[in-house]
């Protein structure tokens, strides 16, 4: 068959000859499936591997219409394919599994998938299929329109509310936001990008670390509740670029706050099984105080196998296999110390630091994507901590995290760089040195404090959200749960070129998906960052969300956007430790106020934050995302 | 529908296959989708089956062996051939095999090794049943495997 024969007939007879990628590592169920959708009419690829899929759908962006994958791979955790795919292309993908328990359909439907089927599968499901291209396309279409006519800034794009009020697509909508998002109006599918083959070719644009951060600072200036797309679009004031992409990328960003929020929740078993993540861990543990960090690392306790088997394949190195794809945060204390970042001066530290606790266990490349957590790091020291997060990966780039959602969306833009998933140095965060300033730029708030570490190919991912409310309840007024910073973004770490990085950190485990530490300046880090943990499970990434945020009134959960650069607020960051699988270990322990002391780096983070949080008196409201309204968010 | 005796012999085979329990619908699902273009499809997701599993229960089987049992990779092993047997159909086999990863959940070793004896004897017989099956339906022709009552 050739592929511009299929491709016009796709045109013309649609659902027939639709594009679809079929991916199980189970040979039978592979063959089945293959034979069921060819009997289907449609165009079929196959492919036993997750990586290989990957390659074959970066390699050609409209070369595929939809994503069919097995959720228990073994070289890659079918939710993170997923959400890699989500992110990068834009593609409605389908999952399967002969597990048809509700925790895992859940998870499927967080982390953006579009159906959940069940094996062994019959043919009358495939059959309609082909309903979630079209669906895609029509929201891109109503989305745009929504977005534009009713401004609703939390509706990813009005994809939600937006949609609902066209007509046709009004069901579709509703039944996809049903679908995916009950609480929060952010929709889990990004989608409504103008990636969508069928549709409008728009080129796509690819959210560079630098366009990140201006997208972050217009968020934060308009407060992430009244952040619409066009505002914002004005405020960063880009050539060239459309109000789509600023809705398609905040509606990205927000489902990243969302995630980060509840992987900040997790427990810290999440960190435990940051300690056994590579050595990179330990690298963590060097960075100031960061030594519970440290030990996290250093304990091979990850509390989901996962973790560990973070191969050093390229690519999204699984981070862990309990689809925890996005969200890896451990609780660990203080882990995202992104605060150590903020030592000031510790530029150089930083670094170190900064690298350390990304890198989670394999050696994958584990970029944090944290997604815009911005969290303002400035608070902590600020610029210096934020810098380092930033640089992690290099002495002076860091490309650490896109400001939030940039990441997310970076990748999404194309990273075109790094076959790694998730954010290719280029577009997030992780920069290097250029986007050092992002990081420290006043600020951390931008950056997001996900740390992107990639190492070598693989990307981690690594979600690593920073939940940091929990120990910032404690204190006194309303730190709590603010900082959730950390923002790890979920899934796909970015995995900037390993130049960028630092050079030293190349090779370093970055592997494992990098923390995202997520700075969130603007949460009244009452606590310090919420911390990340989530554990992963592994078989189940299960994303805890430890997050007691409840207490934290705002939803300020670590919304890059929420940054505010003026506030002074300490943000907590908390260096997500990644662990190997990528896991953003969030050292901070939920518990209590421990932050100060526990999370090593993060603790001087926190404390900071506390002590500029008490002089507020009051968390940031709708500063810091890591609020429970984050933290809920992020499932 | 049967051409010939054999083509009934046939039938009769495949009709007890399913009264015994050893296959259910999804088998069926199989055979709908051979056709012309695919005429030996059944056989070959079988053969397919058998061949890839054998893996799988190899790595079981050698995860029993160790001590104490890893519960976590046995049910990890068994919910991926659980996937497989019940692509194909295999009813009996994926019974067993859902006894298993329920006694993993739970910590019973003594239960998973009772129920993986019993289910490689399931995994055995259909195995020769198929096989048996197979030969048949190459005697009797392909007109006859395509035949099948509804």
């Amino acid at each position: 068959m050739t592929v511009e024969r299929v491709i016009s007939e796709t045109k013309d007879q649609f659902p027939i000859g639709m594009r679809v990628l079929a991916v199980d590592d189970d040979p039978t169920c592979l063959l089945l499936l293959d034979t069921l959708l060819r009997r289907c009419q449609y165009n079929v690829t196959t492919t036993s591997q997750a990586i290989t899929a990957l390659k074959l759908l970066r390699g050609n962006k409209n070369k595929f219409d939809l994503v069919i994958s097995d959720v228990h791979m073994p070289d890659m955790d079918g939710f993170k394919l997923l959400e890699l795919v989500g992110l990068e292309m834009d593609l409605p993908v389908i999952m399967l599994s002969a597990n048809g328990d509700t925790k895992l359909v859940m998870k499927g439907i967080t982390h953006g998938a579009c159906d959940y089927l069940l094996k062994p599968v019959r043919i009358e499901e495939l059959q309609n299929i082909w309903q979630h291209v079209v669906r895609r396309k029509k929201f891109d279409q109503n989305d745009w329109y929504n977005s534009g006519s009713q401004d609703k800034p939390h509706m990813g794009s009005g994809e939600a509310a937006g949609i609902g009020k066209v007509d046709q697509n009004g069901k579709l909508n509703k039944k996809r936001k049903d679908q995916n998002e009950d609480e929060d109006e952010e929709c889990d599918e990004n989608g409504h990008d103008n990636e969508d083959p069928s549709t409008q070719k728009k080129p796509r644009v690819v959210w560079s670390v630098e366009l990140h951060r201006k997208f972050v600072a217009a968020v934060n200036q308009l407060g992430i509740d009244k952040a619409v797309p066009k505002k914002i679009l004005e405020l960063m004031n880009v050539e060239k670029l459309t109000r789509e992409n600023v809705a398609s990328h905040l509606q990205k960003f927000r489902l990243y706050l969302k995630r980060i929020s509840y992987v900040a929740n997790q427990q810290a078993h999440m960190v435990a099984a940051l300690g056994s993540a590579d050595s990179t861990y330990l690298r963590m543990g060097s960075l100031n105080g960061l030594g519970d960090f440290h030990r996290l690392a250093g304990s091979d306790q990850l509390p989901n196998a996962g973790f560990r088997s973070f191969p050093p394949s390229g690519v999204l190195g699984r981070l862990n296999t309990p689809a925890g794809l996005g969200i890896h945060g451990l609780p660990s204390p203080g882990m995202i110390q992104l605060s150590h970042v903020q030592n000031s001066g510790n530029a150089g530290n930083d670094q170190s630091k900064l690298q350390s606790f990304v890198i989670p266990g394999n050696h994958n490349a584990n970029i944090l994507l944290g997604m815009p957590m911005s969290l303002e790091l400035d608070q902590l020291q600020n610029n210096k901590g934020v810098r380092h997060i930033g640089e992690l990966p290099t002495a002076d780039n860091t490309t650490v995290f896109p400001v939030s959602g940039s990441l997310i969306d970076a990748r999404v833009a194309g990273c075109s760089n790094n076959p790694l998933l998730g954010v290719t140095s280029n577009s997030l965060m992780l920069e290097g040195s250029s986007h050092q300033a992002i990081l420290h730029a006043t600020n951390l708030r931008d950056s997001v404090s996900t740390m992107v570490f990639q190492n070598g190919n693989t990307l981690s991912d690594f979600n690593c959200i920073a939940p940091a409310s929990n120990q910032l309840r404690d204190s006194k007024s309303n730190l709590q749960g603010q900082a959730s910073l950390i923002s790890c973004n979920a899934g796909p770490i970015i995995r900037s070129d390993p130049q960028e990085w630092n050079a030293p950190r190349k090779d370093a485990p970055y592997q494992s998906n990098i923390m995202c530490c997520s700075i969130n300046s603007s949460i009244p880090v009452n606590g310090a960052m919420v911390q990340l943990g989530q554990c992963l499970d592994q078989n189940n990434p299960v994303f805890h969300r430890n997050m007691d945020l409840d207490s934290i009134g705002p939803p300020n959960f670590v919304d890059p956007l929420s940054i505010k650069h003026n506030k002074g607020e300490s943000s907590a960051m908390e260096p997500l430790v990644i662990d190997k699988e990528g896991y953003l270990i969030v050292q901070q322990r939920p518990q209590g106020s421990y932050i100060p002391d526990n999370i090593g780096p993060l603790g001087d983070l926190a404390s900071a934050i506390m002590k500029q949080d008490q002089d507020k008196g009051k968390p940031a409201d709708g500063d810091f995302g890591c609020n429970a309204y984050s933290l809920r968010n992020c499932i | 529908m049967e051409r010939n005796p054999m083509g009934r012999q046939l039938a009769i085979m495949r009709q007890s296959l399913f009264d015994q329990g050893y296959l259910d619908e999804q088998f069926i699902q199989l055979e709908e989708l051979q056709d012309d273009a695919n005429p030996n499809f059944v056989e070959e997701v079988v053969t397919l089956y058998y061949r890839d599993s054998a893996r799988l229960i190899l790595n079981i089987e050698q995860a029993l062996e160790r001590k104490p049992f890893d519960f976590n990779k046995l049910d990890d092993y068994m919910h991926q051939f659980k996937g497989s047997s019940s692509s194909i159909g295999a009813k009996k086999v994926k019974a067993e095999s859902t006894l298993f990863r329920e006694y993993c959940k739970s910590g019973n070793g003594e239960g998973c090794t009772r129920t993986f004896q019993q289910l490689k004897k399931e995994y055995a017989t259909l195995r020769k049943k198929l096989e048996a099956y197979f030969q048949m339906a190459r005697q009797a022709g392909p007109m006859e495997t395509a035949c099948r009552p509804k």
